[in-house]
């Protein structure tokens, strides 16, 4: 693996690697000392064209917690919007000498674009391009729902969080995950299901027909227009809510839903509908949410919302792709070395 | 000036026999025969076949406006190459070609390079902005003399307004060129939305922006007595509509591209720019469709939508790139490629849909300059020669057309134009192109930069 671009590009073998990586990347993270001196001397660059607080933070402390030094470049607010200027801000990050480039862009496929040959020509790590892709999201969603789905018969209620290598070298054959939302849009959706159904687990995509892409019958998914009944009858194992942007409901054509209120009442995620799920079910959101459109706040705040957890364990992730692309041989195989 | 005997060549790819080209005009064809001392270059044609010259009614020459892209001398000479005797130049200029003036000037700079003949295509709307018809008429009688008119790059999306220019051009034998986009559906539109762009993530550009606007206009073209023609027809639906309107008796004509005969849209998923282009590329089984549509004449003409883009406008991401490709000078090879060595259509055919109806179209197959016409004795000398056994690896960087776009770059294509020849001068021969001499009372000054 040269580079981390799409959750489709990675085999069932290397997915689980670097959610075994993640395990033990998080339980350095339970130490006193959090900090690895394992890249030590080497350079990241955080490329944002788009703003991500949380995103560009969560992969700046991922390789700070390694010992690289960090660059944060936003490209937001100047003018940039042609590609030129990627182009030229790719050589610019050549010539400083970046070791690994982690990029966030509007446009899909701005990371392939990176990737190509005679631009940075270092690892290139994708942190979310437009509607296409997000993989780092995905492998916190998919390392998460393995943590808490391991044992079958932990409920997610209460108790203690199972520890960070539950589910060690296992995939997630045979769990239902509910995807909730604006697919159309999402590259959380678009990597997520790639990467579950690589994982062997079952997917099915729920959302209102208007923001459900032409062309999803040839994903690893199921589709359902109806939430409550494939809460019902589906009993998923974990719901993930996906954020809905309140500009859907001005697009051309009048919006995507009729109105905020009903988009909530037909695909919000409320008290009503988190009793449907079994014992063992967990709820999670890539943030940030909107309480009250797609997700309540009895349902973010209640004890099977892993959301908080989340936010932790893509540190953990980051942290793995990083070491995994810059101080590993391979991804496939036992990482081991990692001490 | 010089006369050329061309022996033993294959005119449509039938029988051989030597042609004459002398005063402009196809003098003799038949056995081969002797010249009687008259001075005439001998070509040894026996391993290649003869066209009429070739007709694109969709060449976008970027001049005024864009001459960092393209030129019309930069993009005729690259039209010359390709086999073309003629252009149409698209009048999405700077200033756009919405004036007698403008459409003046382009046909004047156009008639002074020499490559072939330029006509160019007037806009149907002010500006091409969709609210005004431009001035048709006067377009028409300037000494352009413009017959095809066109808001290509954008859609004629008024109903209204495209009803008006349907009526309108009747009255100089005119014809409307439609470029079917439906504007409200394909807002922010990159590609063919189906199976790749659900996955790749591009906004999707439903077939139905395109066939909603062809069944509108064909209609409209019923209703109000007109002949209206389809470009760039991209997708399996718009050939069924086109073939409903024409077993109704409407008289409508439709254009494919070389590239919607032979790529899909599963080139975006290298997110390479190169293959933005507008209409989007469609799947293979609308490729499969604008084949059969095109075999059975459904589909009148091939016209290239040559749209030449300077290096910074291809070379960033998808959503920043321009839309269009390159393709006079694969045009050719590519319908070789997919018509004829698929069996699909005979030489014959290709001459029909490459030089003959796009002619007819324009109203340009009569007097003097006539384009065109068959390979028959009297006719204007518009002649191409291909050799259809030999092959050429597209290099877009040393290609004549100023910009590299090309979506062939790298493809080894079957066949080679060899020569060239408009009213009996080469402007192509073994392949080079030939600048045009300054001397005696034809020649215009100024080679080729
Ligand atoms: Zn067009």
């Amino acid at each position: 693996m040269k580079h981390l671009l799409s959750t489709r590009d990675l085999s069932l073998e290397q997915a689980v690697t670097i959610l075994d990586t993640t395990a033990r990347m998080a339980a350095t993270q339970e130490r006193e000392m959090k900090k690895l001196p394992t890249l030590r001397g080497r350079t990241v660059v955080n490329l944002f064209f788009e703003d991500s607080t949380r995103t560009r933070i969560s992969f700046e402390t991922a390789a700070k917690r390694l010992s690289a030094d960090v660059i944060n470049f936003s490209a937001k607010g100047s003018s940039v919007s042609k590609g030129e200027s990627l182009k030229d801000t790719a050589l610019t990050l050549k010539a400083m000498g970046a070791d690994a480039v982690v990029v966030r862009h509007h446009a899909s496929g701005a990371a392939n674009f990176l990737a190509q040959p005679g631009l940075v020509d270092v690892p290139v790590i994708n942190a979310g391009d437009g509607t296409h892709q997000h993989p780092t999201q995905a492998l916190l969603d998919a390392f998460t729902i393995r943590r808490h789905l391991a044992d079958p018969l932990n409920p997610a209620c209460g108790g203690p969080l199972p520890p960070f290598d539950s589910g060690l070298g296992t995939d997630l054959a045979g769990r239902r995950i509910a995807i909730v939302g604006d697919v159309l849009h999402s590259r959380v959706a678009r990597s997520n299901v790639a990467l579950l159904a690589t994982l062997g687990a079952q997917v099915t995509l729920v959302a209102p027909p208007t923001l459900v892409p032409v062309g999803v019958e040839t994903w690893p998914c199921e589709v359902s227009y109806d939430f409550t009944r494939t809460l019902r009858t589906w009993q998923p194992d974990a719901v993930m809510m996906l954020r809905v942007q309140r500009e859907r409901m001005s697009a051309s054509g009048g919006g995507f839903f009729p109105s905020p209120a009903e988009y909530s009442r037909q695909y919000g995620l409320d008290a009503q509908r988190l009793g449907l799920l079994p014992d063992h079910a967990i709820v999670l959101h890539p943030g940030p949410m909107n309480r009250g459109l797609e997700i309540s706040a009895q349902a973010a705040d209640s004890d099977r919302s892993v959301i908080v957890e989340q936010v932790g364990n893509g540190v953990a992730v980051r942290m793995a792709v990083l070491y995994l692309l810059l101080a590993s041989d391979q991804v496939a195989g036992s990482s081991s070395t990692l001490s | 000036m010089t006369h050329y005997v061309i022996r033993n060549v294959a005119p449509y790819g039938e029988e051989r026999c030597d042609l004459l080209l002398r005063d402009g005009l196809i003098a003799e064809i038949g056995k081969p025969f002797s010249l009687d001392g008259e001075q005439a270059v001998e070509i040894d044609a026996s391993t290649l076949l003869a066209l009429p010259g070739l007709v694109d009614l969709h060449t976008h020459l970027r001049e005024p406006g864009r001459e960092d892209a393209e030129t019309i001398r930069s993009g005729t000479r690259a039209a010359a190459l390709g086999g073309f005797t003629s252009v149409f130049a698209m009048a999405n200029t700077t200033p756009v070609q919405d004036t007698a003036g403008v459409v003046e000037q382009v046909a004047r700079i156009g008639q002074e390079a020499g490559w072939v003949d330029v006509h160019p295509v007037g806009a149907v709307s002010v500006g091409l902005e969709g609210k005004q018809l431009a001035e048709l008429g006067a377009m028409a009688q300037s000494a352009a003399q413009v017959r095809v008119f066109s808001d290509d790059g954008k859609c004629v999306d008024d109903p209204v307004l495209m009803r008006r220019a349907l009526e309108y051009v009747k009255a100089f034998d005119g014809v409307v060129a439609q470029h079917a986009q439906e504007p409200r559906l394909t807002q922010e539109s990159q590609m063919n939305e189906g199976v790749v762009s659900a996955e790749i993530g591009l906004a999707g550009w439903p077939a139905v922006a395109e066939e909603s606007i062809i069944a509108r206009d064909v209609l409209l073209a019923e209703h109000v007595g007109s002949r209206v023609h389809v470009l760039h027809v991209s997708t399996a639906g718009s050939v069924e509509i086109v073939r409903w309107a024409k077993s109704r008796g409407i008289a409508v004509t439709a254009e494919v591209t070389p590239h919607h005969l032979s790529l899909t849209d599963e080139e975006a998923r290298s997110y390479n720019p190169i293959f933005k282009v507008n209409p989007p590329l469609r799947t293979q089984a609308d490729v499969d469709a604008v084949r059969a549509g095109l075999a059975d004449g459904t589909i009148d003409v091939v016209g290239t939508d040559h749209a030449p883009h300077p290096v910074e406008d291809k070379e960033c991401e998808w959503a920043a790139a321009a839309f269009g490709m390159t393709g006079l000078e694969t045009a050719l090879p590519i319908v070789h490629s997919t018509m004829v060595l698929s069996g699909l259509m005979s030489w014959r055919d290709v001459a029909r849909v490459m030089s003959q109806v796009p002619a007819h179209i324009a109203r340009i197959d009569s007097g003097p300059y006539a384009q065109g016409r068959p390979l028959a004795v009297g006719e204007p000398a518009n002649v191409v020669l291909y050799d259809p056994h030999g092959t050429v690896t597209v290099d877009a960087k040393t290609q004549a057309t100023m910009s590299a776009n090309s979506p062939f770059d790298g493809h080894v294509l079957p066949g080679r134009v060899v020569a060239t020849f408009l009213r009996g001068r080469a402007t192509v021969l073994d392949g080079v192109p030939q600048d045009r001499q300054v001397s005696g009372t034809t020649a215009v000054a100024g080679g080729v930069s």
